[in-house]
């Protein structure tokens, strides 16, 4: 025990709780583009922290045992995030336009731009 | 010892799928369906990077990688499919 | 051009991902394997990925990039209490909006939208690049601000990075 696993402990509850409120904003909120904010940031904020979690494991087992498989681990977890990072809002982004397209109003909404410049193409 | 502590970390993010799960088969219309499925994909990453580190296996992560660029497309289809077609 | 940008790009990503093979670095094998497929890879993108890629290699961009994820990083730990607040509480006043940009070309509109998807509140819908605007999900619009004139309330300082890491 150092301050290594502490930092490791840290990181993990900051990762799980997102995660799982994450998972209760799908329940929480009303409609499908609330239900978006949710579950795309906080998933993706909890995941970095998953990732940083294990890296930090994998350079400290690296720091203490030399072994390379450790440095490969490291470097696959960083690419693994770059990739959710870049993919994550863009999904979210074609859900979005897809859900309002397809003729899903946001529910109790004060203002409702797009739908007044679709009506006024005649959509 | 820190292994075990991946492990139960990668168990509470199955349980978040589970919750995630029961919106998928609860939610009223079919984009909330997808937008359980998209956060599902994100917590199985989650959970697949936090294995590797459990199991000491490095191939679980790459699996995640892989996992990740794929449904990426699979959202991406199934938000065309709903906007009007693949055309 | 197109293709000596997919090129190096694919094999620093092989150098990435076979990193401590043999002792710390790389065996020779994979080296020549990598230039290979990075080959394959550069031919079989090159009418794909457009004629501007090459400025994706210049290294004061990357230097931009680099300064910038601390501010998306701050922006998105904001967000996420922001967020986590609302999930607790469930006081939420949503609505659409449309918030008029100063972008000139593509990659400003990809990072600006996914920037401001990542941040605070707010959601992106859709680009509009023809009128020079895009249409923002706020989950909690402030009383009087169903109409912003710039992205200033709903991007914070997005905008200007955006225009100048995209250029």
């Amino acid at each position: 025990m150092n301050w290594v696993s502490y930092l490791i402990y840290a990181f993990l509850a900051i990762s799980l709780t997102f995660n799982t409120l994450g998972s209760i904003a799908l329940h929480r909120f009303p409609d499908v583009y609330t239900r978006l904010h949710g579950a795309t940031k906080c998933t993706t904020f909890g995941t970095i922290f998953a990732v940083l979690a294990v890296f930090t494991h994998a350079l400290y087992r690296l720091h203490v045992t030399g072994d390379p498989k450790y440095l490969q681990m490291a470097l696959h977890s960083i690419v693994a995030l770059l990739a959710l990072l870049l993919t994550n809002p863009t999904g979210a982004h074609a859900i979005a336009k897809a859900a309002h397209l397809s003729g899903y109003k946001p529910v109790k909404a004060v203002v409702d731009a797009y739908e007044e410049k679709l009506g006024g193409e005649g959509r | 010892m820190m292994e075990t502590v991946f492990f139960y970390a990668a168990l509470v993010v199955m349980i978040a799928g589970l919750i995630t799960i029961l919106r998928i088969m609860l939610g009223p219309s079919v984009p909330d369906r997808v937008v359980g499925l998209d956060t599902l994909n994100t917590l199985v990453v989650a959970g697949m990077v936090l294995l590797g580190a459990a199991y000491d296996r490095t191939i679980y992560i790459d699996i995640a990688i892989v996992y990740a660029l794929l449904s990426y497309i699979g959202t991406l289809a199934i938000a065309r499919y709903l906007q009007g077609g693949l055309a | 051009m197109p293709f000596i940008a997919a090129f190096i790009l694919s094999y620093l990503l092989w150098l990435v991902l076979t990193a401590g093979t043999n002792g710390l670095l790389w065996s020779t094998q994979e080296l020549i394997a990598g230039v290979i497929f990075s080959l394959i890879v550069g031919y079989a993108t090159r009418d794909v990925i457009g004629e501007k890629a090459g400025r994706f290699l210049n290294p004061v961009k990357w230097l931009g990039f680099i300064v910038y994820s601390p501010v998306l990083f701050w922006g998105m730990v904001k967000a996420n209490l922001h967020v986590a607040w609302l999930v607790i509480t469930g006081k939420i006043r949503p609505g659409i909006v449309r918030v008029p940009v100063d972008l000139e070309n593509d990659a400003q509109y990809t990072i600006m939208s996914n920037s401001i998807t990542l941040t605070p509140g707010t959601l992106t819908v859709d680009a509009c690049p023809e009128e020079k605007a895009l249409y923002v999900h706020w989950i909690k619009i402030p009383e009087g601000m169903e109409r912003p004139q710039s992205s200033e309330p709903v991007a914070g300082p997005f905008e200007k990075w955006a225009r100048r890491l995209g250029r």
